[in-house]
């Protein structure tokens, strides 16, 4: 019921995404510099995520005259984000012709009980998580494509980390179960039993799985690479460093060579500074942009 | 057992690895020169362009690369297909000039034009693997939009090529890697014996 044909083809581009560097843009200046320095992807939004946690205010969806700009300058693919249950930003971003939307928790909640029902549409969705089960449920609704959530903005990885090792884990730990164990799995991951039967019998989610919230460093894109990511979403990182240009160059380098020193010894060496990070056990519970999304 | 590379800058490599195996060869990951060393043939997958081409180029692998496809064989599918091709459109951008052939990026149009479709293929192409329709997985892909009088196609779909080899090289639009069927990979091979 979930693996039609249409499903074929929208995780089809997630897989051609696989050990790349996605990178978030907010015009088309950005992203070329973002397409030069050999990002797989660009993902268009109104202002990074560094920003939406200073500013304040509502994030939506960029503006269309933006994201058109972004599509009409760059050959990659372009993403855009949606809010979480704005399902009619996700059809005007389908309509518009957007290469895969990130229902986001970096934009602000349209729906707080509510995700997008994202097998109706014919452009793929990916959605982040922070543990299987969520990873599952969002799989369940049409995601083509699951994403840590990590804290986007922080420039901190230690979320990102904490989001890829659960998934990892628990993805383990279903492996061993017998059949009784995974229907009762399933009602504590509250994520369905055909999904959850699936990893018990592969390791594996059944869409790619990708890695995404604090990534700011060469290192930190391997380190999550390490953990199993199969690509990563850079956010502020870029953008927010004093030399763009060169970190999405390092970043790009240090994606593919995850598990060569010399070569990441070589991506991490001048690259002025990074973006300011945050402690987040410093930040207040409502500052939290990963507890958003159920 | 045939031992083929697998460009790994970025892409659907893995995926070519399991279609490899499957098919009966052993693939290995090439991020370098010195990983070409020993190898029957080459393929190159699926994924960006313009990402691999900029890693090619900074990590000086485009004159490798070149040099082992005038010795040996190699198979690039979509991404792979543009990178064989002797001119690409829609940027224009560089490229190995493998295969004398002419391909246009995204000739299809973006992801909502994106599908998984069954055509016949060109008789040849039949009777050198198995019968059958070929399943193709069609993503963002290019048109090959010039075939020149060395290349010969081996497939068609809406009337344009998408299957199309030259002496050792082999060039797809389509990602065979994706699907369970293996004849196009197995075409590949018996081009390494």
């Amino acid at each position: 019921m979930y693996f039609d044909e249409s499903f074929r083809v929208k995780v089809g581009l997630a897989e051609m995404l696989k050990g790349g560097c996605i990178m978030d843009v907010t015009n088309a200046e950005q992203a070329l510099i973002a397409e030069k320095a050999g990002a797989s992807a660009v993902m268009a939004l109104e202002r990074v995520p560094a920003d939406i946690r200073k500013e304040g205010g509502v994030a939506r969806m960029a503006p269309i005259g933006k994201i058109r700009e972004i599509m009409a300058t760059v050959s990659i693919p372009v993403m855009a984000k949606a809010r979480i249950g704005h399902f009619m930003e996700a059809r005007i971003l389908e309509a518009l012709g957007v290469d895969y939307i990130d229902e986001s928790e970096v934009l602000t909640p349209a729906d707080e009980e509510h995700h997008i029902a994202k097998r109706d549409y014919k452009v793929p969705f990916v959605c982040g998580a922070r543990n299987l089960g969520e990873a599952l449920r969002r799989i369940a609704e049409g995601a083509a494509m699951i994403r840590t959530k990590g804290e986007a903005g922080s420039g901190n990885i230690v979320e990102a980390v904490r989001h890829m090792r659960t998934i990892q884990k628990e993805m383990k730990q279903l492996t061993v179960l017998g059949k009784e164990e995974l229907v009762a799995q399933s009602k504590q991951l509250q994520a369905p039993l055909e999904l959850v039967e699936l990893v018990a019998q592969t390791g594996k989610l059944p869409t790619p799985n990708f890695s995404a919230g604090g990534i700011a460093t060469p290192a930190d894109a391997a380190l999550v690479m390490q953990l199993g990511a199969e690509a990563v979403f850079v956010g502020s990182g870029i953008f927010k460093s004093s030399d763009p240009e060169r970190r999405a160059r390092a970043i790009v380098k240090a994606t593919t060579y995850f598990n060569d020193p010399a070569k990441l010894l070589e991506a991490s060496e001048e690259l002025g500074l990074a973006m300011p990070g945050l402690d987040i056990s410093k930040l207040p519970e409502a500052e939290l942009l990963q507890t958003r999304g159920w | 057992m045939k031992r083929v590379g697998v460009l790994a800058l970025q892409g659907d490599f893995e995926a070519h690895g399991k279609a490899l195996e499957r098919s009966g060869a052993a693939p290995v990951f090439v991020r370098s020169a010195a990983d070409l060393d020993g190898l029957d043939g080459l393929v190159i997958p699926g994924g960006e362009s313009t990402t691999m081409l900029k890693l090619l180029r900074e990590e000086g692998l485009m004159e490798p690369v070149h040099e082992f496809g005038l010795r040996h064989p190699i198979f690039g599918t979509c991404a792979g297909a543009i990178l064989l091709a002797a001119e690409v459109s829609r940027p224009a951008q560089e490229s190995f000039g493998l295969m004398d052939i002419g391909v246009e990026r995204n000739g299809y149009g973006r992801q909502i034009d994106s599908r998984v479709t069954t055509f016949a293929a060109e008789p040849e192409f039949e009777t050198r693997t198995q019968p059958g329709a070929v399943e193709a997985v069609f993503i963002r892909a290019p048109i090959i939009r010039r075939v020149g009088a060395r290349a010969r196609v081996l497939a068609r779909y809406q009337g344009d090529p998408v299957l199309v080899e030259q002496g050792p090289h082999l060039a797809a639009t389509f990602h065979p890697e994706l699907t369970a069927d293996t004849r196009v990979h197995q075409l590949f091979l018996k081009k390494l014996e």
